[in-house]
């Protein structure tokens, strides 16, 4: 089985993010960066897949859009659990709009599936950590004529595809696939793994296949105009009491936020 | 939550293990009100201190820093917070070894239980470790973990409860305000995001923002942040069955500059081998910004990658663990790697606590305290903490990171005790530098100038005076046969010495003779031309520097102290200066000194001058107005060598045309260049002079040190009445000479002991000697007599030994070499005991 | 006449909160653009039956002038690739000047799935939204040449984003609980009801809701709903039994912080932080964890947090949306005693 996963490279950011003076860019000076989470996710559910079937011929495909930097990203997973790894090479490419980003995620996929064979399933995170857009896995999936289902938290791989569960409010939605397809993951389908320090050596030494198919790829109707801070909101802590005469006061809370 | 306050009597800012510690110890001391301040949220505010190892070795070479450490892990202990689990270091290569049986002395010498380990016994206690790879270990029982969050915090609760503190977290200062002081500003207040606080002093406590907080008063706290990486790993059986937070022994590689500690199932691997890796202050995010805290910062896995590989290579297992936690944790780094303590130079009552290690914390607090209450420290002399041994050129910027890349991998490091910095240097030189470049000068580093320590030119002398080299690398580092030859020749013939790092100061005025008198202890009021050397104390009588002071005129007096000394003596007479009435001047940079001495200097000197320079006409100790080569000096008969001569002192303009001259006149005096070795090591020694910061600590008074003069003077100076009461007191030590009876090793060749102040004077059984006072016996300067064809060191000893005869030992790494007393009081020359050669 | 169409997302017949303030957001840009608001509800012909007409009413309240039933069997129940295709075949119909959906899982992915058949841009999580003024003007419909001003959030909400959307049908989705879902002022409006009827392949199929599974008993840390934390305020092992008796009452879990793992009061499995489970509960009860970042970063997720601890300053309490500045020995017993009491009570 051949999985590709597909991970956006996004800054690790406190509980303030600052931006660029020109308003362009998250101000990453003191940050580090690392995987949006539910692709961090995907990778994991991936490397589980494959590691519960037989034979060697299965493999974990890693693909990132941007900078060199994202290698970074790539060199992660392939210390928990990636086998493959390829940069779509675009500079600039963490902040392009969605439809962009699709465009040149679909084009990459095509060219690494004619050189290696189709993939059997196609992993996206839910949704990216800093833009957001809830869309581009849906896109890609789509232009390359696959089913997708989104914000899904397990995956049970079988003969013909994939049971794939999508949480609810009252439990989880259950569907079924046949690969090829396409699913969208979301944090908490599992607890993913850290790399162990052989791990980290080893992705040293991880082959990092670079995509130069962003060439022709138009921007889409969604453009930036600027990134800005909401209005700073006063310290928040509701103080409900000092002493267990608060009680009443917490278990109304507990009833407001429904889970009494 | 208590209202914000208008005022306090001191304000401490920053609330991590070292400010929690201080307000606890301000407030035992009788502090009563006192507001701490942090920016962050508590217990955590986001310090170094929050992702601190919270590991605690005590052997350290330097007493400073043992004293303050043994004094935290007893305060830890105290509280109950503290997890004694021993630690080994291991050693990967033969030269660790060695160290290792330096730490052995170093133990010894502070009392501390340790062991050498075998690799069999290293691995009996951490079988986990690879004995492959190690040669050995060096085991402290006492090593231990502690918890300095909960410290902090049941600090800060000691000091609430007494009623004597306000604690406000989430507040940020914003300005730290001065107003005019008598000499310098003094603090006013501090203002913040909840209101200005008016208060009469301020500690900063902040640590790597300390800087910046020291910045808004107009003063400077040399440090900059650093990366120390970090990782946690984990879960592994053998350590989760432990079901302890640390079953084993921390561990430290010390050739790879790693430690492995077991944090329940996990263990911590740190680094100190990675790259520098420097940031500014204001680089550093807030609590807000920042990812994890603003001291955790992104982890740079490429830095670690080589740390990675060694510490599987020493501990199999850990490469399957996962890394679970990744920092590039910040701390703080100096010029020199010690602590920033004690008033800041600029700003009146504005005290700098920072720099400070966990281990270090409580101690830190303690000694903090005193000296804010006592205005000296009483637990240990922290020269070399305080603050105010930098000089205005170590405190920017470029110099702090420059001296911090180049010391931070040292961090475990094999230090020699005589290393040489190799970055920053020739940046403040005497005006002879061009000279003694020609000459071959080897420089060491004196308070930041570059004073030639021996000369290449003078090999010649090796052989002709027969001086064997050194046997052992160790001994023979940043050391030369050359020293002794010079010492031979200066003692022959005459030898000429650039002594321009001297720190020279000038102190005039109306009001300058009451002055002068109150900060020393000697009589100054003298006649024009005289001079004097006078210990100086702290309030408790210990000695706080020794000086050399020439009345130029009746409202004038010079004040000439060490090159390591300035800084310190600086502060403290502009901090004791009155409202009016003395003018303090740093004439330093504006005079250039040299020494001529030896038994042709006289007969030289006067070629040059007409100033007739016998003793009978210009006495020792006396001070002239000269002409030498038509160069306007003067002339200053001092020695501290012990041979006839003069200190010349010219304006800096003049003084490569002195040196010239000098050198010029020499040829027919078999005059040569003699380094500092000579002056600051064998000459003193063979004369007994002592040297602050090595004989002259806080610690001892000068009745034991031998500096007693039979009377009194009338005038009140700083640490009168200690010192009355040190006169009248039974002698708990006195300073003696020792000569080594033998220097031979049990490898069959002579060892050389440092004199670095970590080898103990032990009984011939091996026993420690401590006097009654609980002050350890020590070496506290060890070097050749090549005049007496002897090794010499110089110690405190009980007054029961304090004898000529008595015989004792010295370890030196970790061997012990016979020594005997050879003089004790106030004449510790051995070579020419009444002075007949200075006097000539 | 060329309207905005809100995709009302709903579960067998019961719409979304989102999609309520969807309909809220759109009638005002409806306003805006001087055109009229439909809504657009899919499903079949059992579900319309049983809950059409309380969907219809629903989008009357909120002011649809027309409520467009898009009717098929492939759309008993929810599947992306059949709500994508029956809106764009409504689209194409309908001729909407904007489509607009909530920012729920199923609007944002529904409305995607739209955007990618009809390659147009979507833009996502909208908080605020400005017609170009020449649309407003033109009510023809788009001219197709200046662009939309659009304000929209990033980051779960830490930074918002300015953008363009040059298009010729704008898609957006409403940025959940950005707006209030407030019905027409005046009452309802009346709704007139269209059915089409979509032409589903069977292809759609395959992405359909195939079962359903209602959550099964004992929840995980990681999944719980609250859970409720102890730190070394707890001050031991036996402590803990008022919290598990609170996370009992709660259908919660009880975790720890590393200080408790690291004194054995409880196992490495409870730990909550950066080197134990990360969580993400409804409800955070945080009893005595003064709040060491390690730990913060496990239950930053959270979306409330109480924190119950005798220091105001704490870590804990400053980061927490609600506190209780108190003893967690005598405040989370006497919590116990007030869900009992209220759950004893005759309703």
């Amino acid at each position: 089985m051949r999985i590709l996963v597909c991970v956006k490279r996004v800054p690790a950011v406190g509980s303030r993010i600052n931006v660029t003076d020109d308003g362009q860019q998250v101000d990453t000076a003191h940050l580090g960066f690392t995987t949006s989470p539910h692709e961090e996710c995907a990778v994991e559910e991936a490397a589980q897949i494959v590691e519960q079937l037989d034979g060697d011929e299965h493999a974990v495909v890693v693909l990132t859009l941007g900078p060199e930097a994202s290698t970074e990203q790539l060199r992660y997973a392939a210390s928990v659990g990636g086998n493959e790894f390829a940069l779509v090479m675009a500079e600039g490419g963490l902040d392009w709009d969605p439809q962009r980003t699709a465009v040149a995620i679909t084009s990459a996929v095509r060219e690494l599936e004619a050189a290696g064979g189709q993939f059997d399933l196609i992993l996206f995170g839910n949704e990216s950590a800093d833009g957001g857009n809830f869309q581009v896995g849906i896109r890609v999936a789509h232009a390359l004529g696959r089913p997708i289902v989104n914000g899904i938290k397990g995956i049970d791989p079988h003969e013909r595809g994939f049971t794939a569960r999508r949480e609810t409010d009252a439990g989880y939605e259950v569907y079924e696939l046949e690969a090829p397809c396409a699913l969208g993951v979301k944090e908490g389908i599992n607890l993913p793994r850290y790399p162990t320090m052989k791990g980290r050596l080893a992705s040293r030494k991880a082959q990092i296949q670079v995509l130069d198919c962003t060439a022709d790829v138009d921007a889409g109707g969604q453009s930036r105009v600027r990134l800005h801070r909401p209005p700073e909101r006063a310290s928040t802590t509701v103080q409900l009491g000092d002493s267990a005469a608060a009680a009443p006061a917490v278990v109304d809370l507990l009833d407001e936020l429904g889970v009494l | 939550m208590s209202d914000f306050p208008a005022r306090a009597d001191c304000v401490v800012i920053g609330a991590g293990i070292v400010g929690n510690c201080l307000v606890g110890h301000l407030s035992d001391l009788g502090w009563t009100d006192i507001v701490l301040l942090d920016k962050g949220p508590l217990p955590n505010p986001g310090g170094s201190t929050g992702h601190a190892s919270n590991f605690i070795f005590p052997v350290d070479h330097s007493k400073e820093i043992v004293d303050l450490t043994v004094d935290s892990q007893h305060q830890y202990e105290a509280l109950g917070l503290q997890n004694t689990c021993g630690g080994i270091e291991v050693a990967r290569s033969p030269e660790r070894m060695e160290e290792f049986r330096r730490r052995m002395t170093s133990a010894t010498c502070w009392g501390i239980e340790s062991k050498l380990l075998t690799v069999d016994e290293v691995v009996e206690m951490v079988p986990f470790i690879d004995s492959d790879v190690i040669l050995g270990g060096f085991y402290t029982p006492s090593v231990s973990a502690v918890d300095s969050l909960e410290t902090g915090t049941q600090m800060r609760r000691r000091a609430t409860e007494a009623g004597h503190l306000q604690t406000f977290a989430n507040t940020e200062v914003l300005d730290i305000e001065t107003m005019a002081g008598a000499n310098r500003p003094r603090i006013s207040a501090v203002v913040t995001d909840r209101g200005r606080i008016e208060c009469d002093t301020v500690a900063i406590a902040c640590g790597v923002w300390s800087p910046k907080l020291a910045q808004m008063a107009g003063a400077t706290i040399p440090l900059t942040p650093a990366v120390h990486q970090m990782v946690d790993v984990g879960p592994f059986d053998v350590l989760v069955e432990t079901n302890q937070e640390l079953a084993y022994p921390i561990v430290r590689d010390m050739d790879t500059f790693c430690y492995e500690r077991q944090s329940a199932g996990s263990m911590e691997v740190g680094s100190y081998a990675h790259r520098p890796i420097l940031h500014r202050v204001e680089d550093i995010p807030s609590n807000e910004e920042a990812a994890l805290s603003p001291t955790e910062m992104p982890f740079t896995p490429d830095d670690f990658d080589e740390q990675l590989e060694q510490a599987i290579e020493l501990m199999e297992f850990l490469g399957d663990g996962e890394i679970k936690y990744a920092i590039n944790g910040l701390l703080s780094l100096t010029p020199d790697a010690s602590p920033v303590l004690g008033p800041t130079p600029e700003v009146e009552n504005l005290w700098s606590v920072a720099a400070v290690w966990v281990k270090e914390g409580p101690g830190v607090g303690r000694l903090m305290a005193e000296w804010m209450t006592y205005g000296y420290p009483r637990m240990t002399d922290p020269h070399g903490s305080d603050v105010t041994r930098f000089y205005p050129q170590d405190r920017n910027v470029i110099h702090i990171e420059t001296r911090a890349d180049e010391h931070f991998n040292k961090t475990y490091g094999i230090v020699h005790p005589r290393e040489q910095w190799a970055t920053r240097r020739n940046f403040t030189c005497g005006p002879a530098k061009a000279r003694t470049d020609d000459l071959g000068a080897f420089y060491f580093e004196a308070g930041g100038w570059e004073r030639p320590h021996w000369y290449e030119s003078n090999a010649d002398l090796v052989d002709r005076y027969g001086i064997e080299g050194r046997t052992h690398e160790w001994d023979a580092r940043w050391w030369s046969p050359i020293t002794d030859a010079e010492h031979l020749h200066l003692r022959e013939h005459c030898g000429l010495v650039d002594i321009s790092p001297f720190q020279v100061f000038e102190v005039s005025g109306p009001s300058v003779v009451p002055y002068i008198e109150k900060m020393v202890v000697n009589k100054c009021d003298l006649p024009v031309g005289r001079s004097i050397y006078t210990p100086v104390l702290t309030a408790d009588g210990g000695f706080r520097s020794d000086l050399t002071i020439v009345r130029l005129s009746e409202d004038r007096f010079r004040i000439a102290t060490g090159a390591f000394d300035g800084g310190r003596d600086e502060y403290w007479f502009r901090h004791n200066l009155p409202a009016d009435g003395v003018h303090f001047e740093n004439r330093t940079e504006a005079l250039a000194t040299y020494g001529v001495w030896g038994p042709n200097a006289i007969a030289l000197l006067q070629t040059l001058t007409e100033t007739d320079l016998s003793q009978k006409a210009f006495g020792y100790g006396q001070v002239r107005d000269a002409l030498l080569s038509g160069i306007p000096v003067q002339m200053f008969r001092i020695s501290y060598v012990g041979d006839a001569g003069f200190e010349i002192y010219c304006p800096t303009s003049a003084g490569l045309a002195l040196w010239d001259a000098i050198a010029e006149a020499g040829r027919e005096y078999s005059l040569r260049p003699v380094g500092a070795g000579v002056y600051g090591t064998t000459g003193r020694l063979e004369k007994g002079y002592r040297l602050m910061g090595a004989e002259l600590e806080s610690d001892y008074n000068p009745v034991e040190a031998g500096l007693a003069r039979p009377r009194v003077k009338a005038a009140d100076f700083i640490g009168k009445e200690a010192y009355l009461a040190a006169r009248e007191a039974p002698l708990a030590a006195q300073l003696c000479v020792l000569r080594f009876e033998s220097l031979r090793c049990a490898e069959g060749y002579d060892r050389f002991p440092m004199g670095a102040g970590n080898e103990p004077v032990l009984t011939p059984a091996g026993e420690r000697i401590v006097d009654s006072h609980g002050r350890v016996s020590r070496v506290t300067t060890a070097g050749n007599a090549p005049s007496l064809g002897a090794y010499l060191a110089m110690a405190y000893l009980p007054p029961e030994l304090a004898a000529a005869g008595t015989e004792l030992s010295v370890m030196y790494q970790h061997e012990q070499y016979p020594v005997t007393v050879e003089a004790t009081g106030a004449n510790l020359a051995l070579f020419d005991p009444h002075d007949s050669r200075m006097k000539a | 006449m060329s309207a905005v169409a809100v995709l009302i997302d709903h579960d067998r017949g019961v719409p979304s909160g989102g999609a309520l303030e969807a309909l809220t957001a759109a009638r005002s840009l409806a306003s805006d653009l001087n055109t009229d608001l439909v809504a657009v509800i899919l499903g079949d012909g059992d579900l319309f039956d049983a809950h059409g007409a309380d969907l219809v009413a629903a989008c009357a309240d909120y002011g649809a002038a027309v409520v467009h039933c898009g009717r098929h069997s492939f759309l008993a129940d929810y599947g992306p690739d059949a709500w994508g295709t029956a809106l764009a075949m409504f689209v194409e119909a309908a001729g909407p000047v904007a489509v607009v959906a909530a920012g729920t899982d199923r609007g944002a992915e529904a409305i995607a799935q739209l955007a990618a058949r009809t390659d147009l841009p979507l833009v996502a999580n909208c908080v605020n939204v400005s017609p170009a003024s020449s649309l407003a003007d033109a009510p023809s419909g788009p001219a197709g040449g200046d662009a939309w001003h659009i304000t929209r959030i990033q980051w779960g909400g830490s930074l918002l984003e300015d953008v363009t959307l040059t298009s010729t049908l704008p898609l957006l989705t409403i940025a959940q609980h950005s707006i209030e879902a407030e019905p027409c002022e005046g009452g309802p409006v009346p709704a007139a009801v269209a059915d089409f009827e979509p032409d589903l392949g069977p292809e759609v199929q395959q992405t359909l809701v195939r079962d359903r599974v209602t959550l099964a008993e004992g929840v995980t840390l990681s999944t719980a709903p609250v859970v409720v934390s102890g730190g070394r305020g707890v001050g031991s092992a036996d402590g803990f039994a008022p919290l598990e008796e609170l996370a009992d009452l709660l259908g919660g879990r009880v975790g720890c912080s590393r200080a408790v793992t690291n004194n054995g009061w409880r196992s490495h499995a409870d730990q909550v932080g950066q080197t134990g489970t990360r969580i993400a509960p409804e409800i955070y009860i945080a009893c005595g964890i003064s709040g060491a970042i390690q730990h913060w970063v496990g239950a930053m997720g959270s979306k409330n947090i109480l924190a119950i601890n005798i220091d105001p300053e704490a870590n804990m309490v400053t980061k927490a949306g609600y506190a209780v500045i108190a003893d967690l020995h005598e405040v989370v017993p006497a919590i116990c005693d007030e869900i009992r009491r209220r759950r004893d009570r005759p309703s």
